[in-house]
């Protein structure tokens, strides 16, 4: 119970020290932080599947459709609540992470990373040739309210979406952290070291990456619902393979033993892109190739491992399951 | 009586490779098997097929009563079969007191928790007992990575004695292990299942030790079962001594 | 912004003019251009697999080679050809020559230079590498040739224009057929037939036991990459000629070239030809019927065999399926 009451203690702390930046930043920063935020939690997702084994080039299937439902819903249907669209991006993960995990969850390694990212390419095809959904230019959207607050000045819009993003964003890291530190958490764990062991001790590896896969979809729609108010506009780019492999790139630098990690990698990789993005536009890519090399050479527990070795020994050890040394991490 | 474990005509060939020819097997409660045989004669094929890792090209698997043919390893765990293996399989980056905690909750008739810490499962007197039985305690803290193959094996024994197995097939318990060791280990895991009921089956090559633990012994040679008695039978039996133990036992 | 329209740089629209509605004629048009289309994807594909059947990497950065030597192929030609510097078929030789230039210089230094430090790792950590590769390719061949678009027309328009059964087709297409039937030819014999094929065979079969066997492995394996790049460039070069060159067309690339190496068969040639033909006729037939499914259909059949036959047509390695 101790690692349960500390993890929510933390997240009201991280909760009211967000807030707190949120006032304190300059506007610019605000935005791309919120950005950052959203798409951390689509991190957060491929962090969860890690654990298991299984990493997805795919996820911007389930981040496009959280963010065409949330897109769908406030032009066809004219909801306007932040917390209701946020709400249908998770519903549509989750009814879509179900649908599909059936069919890939018995796969592994290579082969679960081809065909994620081959779904993910499925739904950008369609969805650029899907003219009532917008096509290639993709659809618009206006700012949200927020339980029926809506914010007048585009200053006060953006921090309410980021004070509401920041909640989301706490409340899902939170309810990870938990998962995480659970048996059924442990057993993820367990299973990306020894298959063979769970199925003789009577579990079932299908359905515990299954799982995982279901809630890397619901953050992915989570995420998706997010990024679609922050960005203002959807397209069928949120599930082109760039999009997917920025995802994997997040998940790999934080790594897959601190929650926290991710988003503070998520907010890096957001200032690092806005300043390269304005400064050395044609090499965005190349940048995040050589880094990503460096990260797996030199860091292949990503920065989350880096929090671990400066932590004294003893001290908060709830915080993940022993990390061996010859671990085989992506 | 029915018996526990009754196989009835098991046949399995790997291509030109016979691993079981017409294996019909019954095991009665609280029997203590050995079996014997040289590399290849079809004692892992056997375990295999019983647990469920192989399917038999025919014949059949009757857990008391039950027919357990071809169903999946974690079936046939919950059906109560369990089994060691010749090299430990266990949790390698994982401590050595979460290796126990997970196989002790996965078959916890609640199931899993989804939220509750898994370090607030670590202390329970289950484990503890586990730990105890085993020898384990002075090791449970640490990754089972730095761990030496001996205290490897036993976790592993530990792990497949969860939740009173009717039937827990050690795959060469001792192997791998220096001589001296042998016994010991034998020893600490016999005396760790001393009073469960269950049913041991244990695929050995060091015959003192078959003749020190086993009630009756099952001796394989080239897929078949060429005798099935008493140690010391089994063990002076011409055709034995010529395919399995090479002399005197 | 990602165009669509890049998403079909290797068909020239106008050969769809020429097909006539009727359903032989059809056929024959997608037969045809099926072909055509399977001659690069084998070309491409045969690499793929081999990278993979030597060295456990499923090589994202494929694609990015493709795209090197197409920009490679087209600087050169546009060199050559600009400033009419000798007699016009040598151009295929230069062709050629800048998809050998190309494995020589980033072979070796791919090969020793990165991957070599990440052998020990997972397979999965090994595509991650890749990606990674391909990243930084995308912007290296932006930083040297760009991001205008590249047209390397004149070897196209060299060997005239073909003509049957209604259809127009033009006679480069007929010889990179024929670029691929050679290429796979050679391929198999050397691979089965001479010593240093075999022992290639060897490696993808058994490293540990080669290695014991004295075979050395490390020279197998920069060999076999960039021979894997090479074919890549080839394919990249020769591709040159019928389509723009421009930034992102090594996406496409890995996308189908991924599609045709596990439908065939991770590490198998045989299977890379008859999965670039199922695929190039798969996209063909999407083409003149339902063009908006023209990568959906590939997918769908990848993914299809995936489902009921996860080893690919051609067993080397099955699907890690549990």
């Amino acid at each position: 119970m101790a690692g349960i009451v500390r993890t929510l203690a933390a997240a009201v702390i991280a909760c009211a020290a967000l807030a707190l930046a949120g006032f304190v930043t300059p506007n610019w920063f605000v935005l791309v932080a919120t950005l950052a935020l959203s798409k951390g939690l689509v991190a957060l997702g491929i962090v969860a599947l890690m654990r298991g084994g299984l990493v997805s080039f795919g996820q911007g299937t389930f981040y496009c459709a959280g963010a065409y439902a949330a897109g769908m819903a406030m032009r066809s249907f004219g909801i306007g609540d932040a917390a209701l669209l946020v709400a249908l991006g998770a519903i549509a993960g989750l009814i879509l992470g179900i649908i599909i995990a059936p069919l890939l969850a018995g796969y592994r390694g290579i082969f679960f990373a081809t065909l994620t990212l081959a779904l993910s390419m499925i739904v950008y095809g369609i969805l650029n040739k899907t003219y009532s959904l917008g096509g290639s230019d993709g659809l618009n959207l206006h700012a949200p309210s927020f339980f029926g607050y809506h914010p007048a000045r585009s200053q006060n819009a953006s921090y309410a979406l980021f004070l509401f993003t920041s909640l989301v964003t706490v409340i899902a890291a939170a309810l990870c952290r938990i998962h995480f530190d659970s048996v059924r958490g442990l057993l993820s764990h367990a299973a990306r070291d020894n298959e063979i062991r769970v199925e003789y001790l009577g579990a079932s590896v299908r359905w515990i990456n299954g799982i995982n896969f279901v809630i890397a979809a619901v953050l992915g729609g989570v995420g998706g619902a997010l990024s679609a108010l922050s960005l203002g506009h959807i397209d069928p780019d949120f599930a082109f393979w760039t999009t997917s492999g920025e995802f994997v790139f997040l998940a790999i630098l934080s790594g897959y033993v601190s929650v926290t990690a991710v988003f503070v990698a998520a907010i890096l990789l957001e200032l690092v892109r806005s300043y390269s993005s304005q400064y050395f536009p044609n090499t965005w890519q190349g940048a995040l190739g050589v880094f990503l090399l460096l990260i797996i050479l030199f860091l292949p527990g990503g920065l989350g491992s880096l929090a671990l070795r400066l932590r004294p020994r003893g001290a908060k050890p709830a915080r993940a399951p022993a990390e061996n040394p010859n671990d085989r991490a992506p | 009586m029915t018996a526990l474990l009754e196989t009835i005509g098991l046949q399995k060939a790997f291509g030109a490779v016979i691993a079981a020819s017409d294996i019909s097997v019954a095991v009665q409660r609280g029997q203590t098997l050995g079996l014997i045989g040289n590399n290849g004669a079809g004692k892992t094929t056997f375990i295999n097929i019983v647990t469920g890792h192989l399917k038999p090209d025919a014949g059949r698997v009757m857990l008391d009563g039950k027919d357990i043919t071809g169903l999946a390893p974690r079936q046939v765990r919950r059906d109560g079969v369990s089994r060691s293996f010749q090299i430990p399989q266990v949790f390698t980056g994982l401590t050595l007191d979460q290796n126990l905690l997970l196989a002790l909750a996965i078959l916890r008739k609640e199931g899993m928790s989804s939220w509750q810490p898994a370090r607030s499962d670590v202390r329970t007197a289950e484990l503890d007992d586990l730990l105890g039985r085993f020898r384990l305690r002075p090791y449970r803290e640490q990754t089972i990575a730095v761990l030496p193959g001996g205290v490897r094996k036993l976790v592993d024994v530990a792990m497949a004695v969860t939740h009173q197995p009717k039937l827990l097939l050690l795959d060469e318990p001792t192997s791998g292990v220096a001589v001296e060791e042998k016994f010991p280990l034998m020893d600490v895991i016999m005396r760790a299942i001393e009073g469960t009921e269950t049913t041991v089956l244990f695929v050995e090559h060091d015959m003192d030790i078959v003749g020190r633990y086993a009630d009756r012994v099952l001796a394989f040679s080239a897929g078949r079962i060429i005798a099935d008695g008493e140690p010391a039978a089994v063990l002076s039996n011409e055709e034995v001594q010529r395919y399995v133990t090479g002399g005197a036992a | 912004m990602h165009d669509p329209e890049k998403w079909k740089p290797i068909f020239r629209k106008d050969q769809a003019l020429y097909v006539q509605r009727t359903s032989v004629k059809l056929a024959a048009a997608i037969l045809i251009d099926g072909v055509i289309d399977a001659s690069w994807l084998f070309i491409v594909a045969v690499g793929l697999t081999l990278v993979f059947g030597v060295l456990n990497i499923l090589n994202f950065a494929h694609g990015s080679l493709f795209s090197v030597g197409a920009y490679a192929a087209a600087s050169a030609v546009g060199w050559y050809y600009g400033g009419d510097l000798g007699p016009p078929f040598l151009g295929y030789l230069l062709m050629l020559g800048a998809a050998v230039a190309v494995a020589l210089i980033l072979g070796p230094l791919l090969e020793r230079g990165v991957l070599r430090f990440f052998y020990r790792r997972d397979e999965v950590v090994l595509v991650l590498v890749t990606y990674a590769l391909f990243l930084i390719l995308e912007d290296a061949t932006k930083l040297i040739w760009g991001a205008e678009s590249y047209y390397a027309s004149e070897p196209y328009a060299l060997l005239g224009n073909v003509s049957f059964f209604g259809l127009s087709y033009v006679g480069y297409d007929f010889a990179l057929i024929g670029l691929a039937v050679v290429t796979g030819l050679l391929l198999w014999f050397s691979l089965n037939r001479t010593i240093t094929g075999k022992i290639v065979l060897a490696v993808i079969h058994d490293r540990e036991i080669s290695r014991a066997m004295g075979v050395n492995v490390t020279r197998v394996f920069a060999f076999a990459f960039t021979l894997g790049i090479f074919l890549a460039a080839l394919g990249g070069a020769f591709t040159a000629p019928k389509i723009s060159v421009q930034p992102g067309i090594g996406v496409t690339v890995i996308l189908l070239s991924f599609a045709v190496v596990v439908i065939g068969g991770l590490g198998s040639v045989e299977g890379a030809a008859i999965a670039a033909l199922f695929v190039g006729f798969a996209r063909a037939a999407a083409i003149h019927l339902v063009p908006w499914a023209e990568l959906f259909i590939v997918y769908l059949v990848m993914a299809l065999v995936l489902a009921f036959r996860p080893e690919g047509l051609f067993r080397r390695m099955s699907a890690r399926k549990i």
